[in-house]
């Protein structure tokens, strides 16, 4: 349950870079589907009763435990809303992003 | 060892001689045999090939390039429909990279029903991205299938090895099949830098955004640009142990000919036998025939056209519907801005497994000797019109 670590993006500048097939050069951790969001959830702790639900549930492993409670990672979220529609006490609201 | 053998059998053993270690295939009329004797070699342990038997030739194609990439040798065959049906996967294979071996007996597209022999259905698959080779004797299978591995592999292209329907998949010939031995020093077991392995593991061809798919096709296209001469450099190799010379294009009589004749596969045999009959009757002809098609094997066919000055008539046994002959097309754009003012003509004949005879050669001849160029699209041989 602990916060995964961040991975830099893996940039190939020219051809020579490239691998000759189309494959994956590193894990999802260099994958950094933050950048797909257009909606952020946002947990309210006060109403949150630590079920781990919305932890079990997000498809991009984005939510990690500390001091019991979830936290939200956005460099890897990418804002399905699951964690929002799972939550049994609704205490996840999606918020849209500004930028 | 001399055997006197069909031109399907001609791949079973090349398959064999190359030691491919998983083969899945569909059977279709005129591939059949082709298979059959691979499956028997399997069985009776004179290959050691996993056969997988599958339900569909995409299904066929599908086992290939699991297998492909697994880091197997991997060989198939197929014809017309079953071809088509592969067609989806024949780019998977091709931008994937998968050095997979296949023999395509070029048969007619139905309908009509036909299994007879024409090219349309490779041709239909000539933007896939694999090598194709034609070919116009047993001996030529053979000597190709086992050379289509070697290069495949090295560049991580897969090879396609044409044979026409009946006229050479179901003709029997003297065929001198090398020792195992022989082929062995010539072709090295298959070793794959990249392959599915779970020491490192990999996904292969995921998604892929417009950040990254287009060098992939650079990389591509760079690398199967680098067939023509290593074609040629494994053909000389070849003919060190093996006695034979396998050419990109072969020339017959080329040299001094005022009228040129192109060919592809066996219809290329039959010009050598025009050839002779016109230069009896004081025409100075020749024979270019294609034995790689993909890739376009640009600066060999320059070479041999060589000077202006002479006529150049393709004859095609496959047509572009709403265009023309699909040689003639291409052999006209490889030329253009190299060989100043040549008349160049295209002649569609044999669709669907009509003969082409000595007589239709005759036609040609006398059509190209007189025609005044700009070339009509298509000059019509041996249809009732
Ligand atoms: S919005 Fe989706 S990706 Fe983001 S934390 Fe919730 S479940 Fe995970
Ligand atoms: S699902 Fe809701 S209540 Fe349960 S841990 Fe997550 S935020 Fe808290």
């Amino acid at each position: 349950m602990s916060k995964k670590k961040t991975l830099e993006k893996i940039v190939l500048a020219t051809e020579r870079d490239f691998p000759i097939m189309p494959m994956s050069l590193g894990t999802m951790h260099h994958n950094r589907t933050g950048a797909w969001r257009n909606i952020r959830p946002v947990i309210d702790k006060e109403k949150c009763i630590q079920c781990g639900i919305c932890w079990k549930f997000c498809p991009d492993v984005a939510i990690y435990v500390e001091n019991e409670y979830p936290v939200v990672d956005y460099v890897y979220c990418k804002g399905c809303g699951i964690c929002a529609e799972e939550c049994p006490v609704k205490c996840i609201a999606m918020v849209e992003e500004e930028k | 060892m001399k055997k006197v053998i069909m031109g399907n059998h001609a791949l079973s053993y090349g398959a064999q001689l190359g030691r491919a270690q998983v083969v899945a295939a569909y059977p279709i009329t005129p591939q059949t045999q082709v298979v059959e004797l691979l499956s028997e070699m399997c069985a009776d342990k004179s290959l050691d090939a996993k056969f997988i038997k599958v339900e569909s030739e995409h299904s066929a194609m599908a086992a290939c390039l699991g297998a492909s990439l697994a880091g197997a040798r991997t060989f198939t065959a197929t014809s017309s429909h079953g071809l088509a049906l592969m067609h989806e996967l024949l780019h998977w294979a091709a931008i994937g990279r998968l050095p997979v071996v296949m023999g395509n007996i070029n048969r007619a597209m139905a309908p009509g029903w036909s299994i007879w022999s024409d090219q349309n259905d490779s041709l239909s698959q000539r933007d896939t991205g694999w090598m194709q080779y034609y070919c116009a004797s047993n001996q030529e299978v053979l000597d190709t299938t086992i050379q289509a591995f070697k290069v495949s592999e090295a560049l991580s292209v897969p090879g396609m090895i044409m044979l026409d329907a009946f006229t050479l998949s179901h003709t029997y010939e003297v065929v001198d099949i090398p020792e195992q031995e022989k082929v062995d020093a010539f072709l090295p077991p298959f070793r794959p830098k990249l392959r599915l392995s779970s020491e490192d593991p990999r996904a292969f061809g995921g998604l892929t955004s417009p950040e990254h798919y287009f060098e992939l096709r650079y990389k591509q296209q760079k690398d199967i640009e680098k067939a023509p001469a290593l074609v040629a450099e494994t053909g000389k190799e070849y003919e060190k142990l093996f006695g034979r010379r396998l050419e990109l294009i072969e020339g017959y009589k080329n040299e001094d000919a005022e009228l040129l004749f192109i060919t592809a596969g066996t219809t290329g045999y039959t010009a050598r036998v025009a050839v002779d009959a016109l230069r009896e009757e004081g025409v100075k002809a020749g024979n270019l025939r294609f034995r790689l098609f993909r890739p376009f094997p640009f600066a060999e066919l320059r070479r041999l056209v060589g000077r202006s000055g002479r006529r150049v008539a393709v004859v095609d046994r496959n047509l572009s519907s709403g265009c023309n002959g699909i040689f003639f097309q291409e052999v006209k754009s490889a030329l253009y801005g190299h060989v100043d003012g040549m008349p160049i003509f295209g002649y569609v004949s044999g669709l669907g497994g009509r003969d082409i005879a000595l007589e239709h050669f005759r036609e040609i001849a006398a059509d190209a000797l007189k025609r005044q160029p700009p070339a009509e699209e298509i000059v019509w041989i041996g249809v009732r019109k």
